[in-house]
């Protein structure tokens, strides 16, 4: 048993290799609407949008995000609890942040004159950028539950395999934000 | 962390990293009447779940077929008793248009998401993965469990659908807007239409998360010495299963999405400018592309029929093997045809879609890829029958049913080389001949497939035998059967009757089928009642089959046999065992069979070249 042991413990964790698939799966998802917005576009009628300012405030955000949960990541590790949980919590702070500035800036868009009728670029990005939004509200949610456990007094837990998968979802949706900023950018 | 850790944290309550040093105390948890049966977490328990309500499924479905080949073998006959069961659906007795295309409709939804996908795949992925592996259960039997349950609500909402007053979905399973979009266009596309689009969301999370778990079980979870190459091919097609649906289904998703947007908010995504009869009113959509749809659907819908036909390949390579009492014929030729086919599956979507006025010139490519498809193929096929040539075959219910599904892909594979040339599509699509194809290469044959699976593994399900006798004469009266109903349908195609209609009596050019089409019904009427017999079978063998007195009633050599007779979550009592061999030693060195299990010893001869 201990050989075993041994031998799976160099491979990648089950876990985290599920994380992995899982986020293919998401990719494929992404792929299937963003290459939807590329047939679409070169139809007729297409209409298109102002990116609003404030989408790279939220940009910004989802980078600092991203560094915070690198950042406890490794407090984790190093068994720093008390950092580990102010760099959690700053993380699922600035995920909120992340979606409520999404809201504004559609609410610009919106404002602008561009509603759910009609198929043109606003209306892929109410829709693309909103599955975005939900995959880092559920992040969000997963935080929370970390968080709550790292402050449960009956259970010390050293395993750091929850966080790393916590974490590696997380630089995904930052990674998947900047794709779709950039791809919203260059095909406007 | 070991697989024994990894079970604890799942099975057991509450547990810190610190408790992990009693590896064994997971099998003495106490398991009530909840945990073991409604919400359990063995791999075992949940395929069982997902067997049996993909049966449940089958029957529903299979029924809708009789109901719908009533009208069409004796449309002119009436069935007071219909409308005593389905009121106004059948009112005077007669099956109504609207409720002829709803069962179609959900005809086709049903076995092909709910009975050969989640009912296959979740059974024996379920079931085969860890036991075949050498793993206590899944990489992460909580997530399993909820992919049955997420089946199972999805399910429900399905089943809703058929009783909301409008109907369920019925523009057809592929649901192609324009009609689906439209809730003024038809009865179906109301409020049946939206529960039809939450129980396919929720079908494809189940899906999503099954999938996740058993790739990540099979490339993580193999016990000692099972490497990918000693993998039992049902693995392999598994494994590729779980591929084709975790990059596919997603792609079906966003396409969901934008058809209830669609539906709801007022987009235009698949809508353009439309005047709709029923309201005497133009829609304010303009500019949307169906076709779009029909990309996004049909890139799931094509790798979808091999997520249902590969599982059934990896099955009937192993019945086939053990029970030819041979090694399976290139082993490594049936892993890389799988894979190839699982690419290609890929890159072939739009095959379906040659009429619809996609670029001809694009259609050229998508000709020649879906071609290539008969190569592994042929291979598969080609080893299949090499493994069958000259084998001390026994033909036990599951050998049977292997063969048959040899015969089937056969027939039904052919058939997709005359269905995938664009030209001659032209005169073929949307006829009776793709009715025929697509029915017997992947309707039937994955059933057979399928029963193949379940006549060979029912006695490690259960510890009982499935009753032989009822197991000949399911298998005799569907495989004839089979062939009765769907072969006709190709001379009615190549004639060029069109498929989707309840009435060909005003259509003088093919008033000579009357007699075929009756003909039909009743075989279609006798096979379902057949199967009901094996429904029967199944379920009186759980509680009164003969028992199972050996540990490896078939003589094979994969790891799966090597539990107990009724294996309790977690599979093996002592140690998992270690692998030394490949999973197809049959007749090696005058020996009939030498399990995986068994280390080589010095004077055997060589390992077998795969």
């Amino acid at each position: 048993m201990r050989v075993e042991a041994m031998e799976q413990r160099k491979r990648i964790h089950p876990n985290k290799f599920t994380m992995w698939v899982a986020i293919a799966s998401i990719t494929m998802m992404f792929a299937g609407l963003t290459s939807a917005y590329i047939v679409k576009r070169s139809q007729p009628s297409w209409t298109s949008f102002e990116m609003p300012v404030i989408f790279w405030y939220s940009t910004a955000v989802m980078l600092a995000s991203s560094v915070t949960i690198y950042l406890a990541l490794n407090a984790f590790r190093e068994r720093e609890r008390v950092k580990y949980r102010q760099l959690i919590t700053v993380t699922a702070v600035l995920g909120v942040l992340f979606v409520v500035l999404q809201y504004l800036g559609f609410k610009e868009i919106w404002a602008s004159g561009i509603s759910f009728s009609g198929a043109g670029g606003g209306q892929f990005l109410y829709i693309i950028a909103g599955l975005h939004g939900l995959h880092v509200v559920g992040g969000v949610i997963a935080l929370i539950v970390l968080f709550f456990k790292a402050f449960s007094t009956r259970f010390r837990n050293y395993n750091p395999v929850p966080v790393e998968v916590m974490s590696t979802y997380w630089h995904f949706v930052d990674l998947l934000w900047l794709y779709l900023m950039v791809f919203f950018m260059l095909l406007q | 962390m070991s697989q024994e850790v990894n079970l604890h944290e799942q099975v057991g309550a509450m547990t810190t990293h610190e408790v992990h040093h009693d590896e064994h105390h997971g099998h003495h948890h106490k398991e009530t009447f909840i945990t073991k049966y409604v919400f359990s977490q063995d791999h075992k328990m949940i395929a069982k779940q997902f067997l049996i309500t993909g049966m449940i499924w089958a029957i529903i479905g299979g029924l809708f077929s009789v109901l719908f080949r009533l009208q069409l073998g004796f449309p002119n006959e009436t069935f007071p008793i219909l409308e005593d069961i389905l009121g106004k659906w059948a009112a005077g007795g007669k099956i109504q248009p609207e409720f002829y295309y709803a069962l179609t409709t959900m005809h086709g939804t049903v076995l092909v998401f709910f009975v050969l996908t989640a009912g296959l795949s979740g059974t024996f992925a379920n079931f085969l993965i860890p036991l075949q592996l050498g793993a206590r259960d899944m990489a992460s039997p909580f997530m399993n469990m909820l992919s049955y349950w997420f089946f199972f609500i999805a399910s429900i909402v399905m089943v809703s659908s058929l009783f909301v007053q409008t109907g369920p979905a019925s523009g057809g399973w592929t649901v192609y807007p324009p009609l689906s979009a439209l809730g003024d266009a038809s009865e179906g596309s109301k409020i049946g239409m939206d529960l039809w689009l939450i129980a396919m969301a929720l079908f494809v999370v189940s899906s999503l998360l099954g999938g996740l778990n058993y790739i990540s079980t099979i490339l993580n979870m193999r016990t000692k010495g099972m490497s990918m190459t000693r993998m039992p091919l049902t693995i392999w097609a598994l494994f590729f299963t779980a591929v084709l649906g975790v990059l596919s289904f997603p792609v079906l998703l966003s396409g969901f999405i934008l058809l209830l947007f669609d539906r709801h908010a007022g987009t235009s995504f698949y809508l353009s400018d439309i005047f709709l009869a029923s309201t005497q009113k133009a829609l304010p959509n303009e500019g949307g592309s169906a076709i779009l749809y029909q990309h996004l659907f049909w890139f799931l819908g094509h790798p979808e029929v091999y997520i249902i036909i590969l599982p059934t390949m990896g099955l009937v390579s192993d019945v086939m093997s053990a029970n030819a009492r041979k090694p399976i014929f290139g082993y490594m030729a049936m892993v890389g045809s799988m894979f190839a086919i699982a690419v290609l599956a890929f890159l072939v979507w739009a095959h379906h879609m040659f009429v619809t006025g996609l670029n001809p010139f694009l259609g050229a490519f998508f000709v020649l890829l879906t071609l290539l498809i008969a190569v592994p193929s042929a291979i598969k096929v080609f080893n299949w029958i090499t493994t069958l040539w000259r084998g001390n075959l026994r033909f036990t219910p599951g050998m049977l049913f292997s063969i048959g599904f040899v015969s089937l892909f056969i027939s039904g594979g052919l058939t997709g080389i005359f269905l995938g040339n664009s030209t001659l599509d032209i005169h073929l699509h949307d006829t009776y001949f793709v009715i025929a194809h697509f029915h017997i290469v992947m309707g039937v044959s994955a059933f057979f497939g399928m029963f193949a699976g379940i006549y060979h593994w029912f006695p490690k399900m259960y510890g009982r035998y499935l009753n032989n006798t009822l197991a000949y004469i399911h298998f005799w009266i569907t495989l004839v059967g089979a062939y009765l109903i769907f072969w006709p349908m190709h001379y009615q195609g190549l004639a060029g009757v069109p498929r989707r209609y309840l009435d060909f009596s005003g259509w003088a050019s093919f008033n000579q089928f009357d007699g075929l089409n009756r003909f039909i019904s009743i075989v279609t009427i006798m096979v379902f009642a057949v199967q009901l017999l094996f429904v029967f079978n199944f379920i009186y063998s759980i509680f009164k089959g003969r028992r199972v007195t050996t540990q490896n009633p078939w003589g094979a050599t994969t790891l799966e046999w090597t539990t107990p007779i009724n294996p309790g979550h977690g599979n093996w009592e002592g140690e998992i065992p270690e692998v030394h061999r490949w999973a197809y030693d049959y007749g090696k060195d005058g020996r009939d069979f030498v399990p995986q299990t068994e280390a080589i010893s010095p004077n055997e001869s060589p390992e077998s070249k795969h």
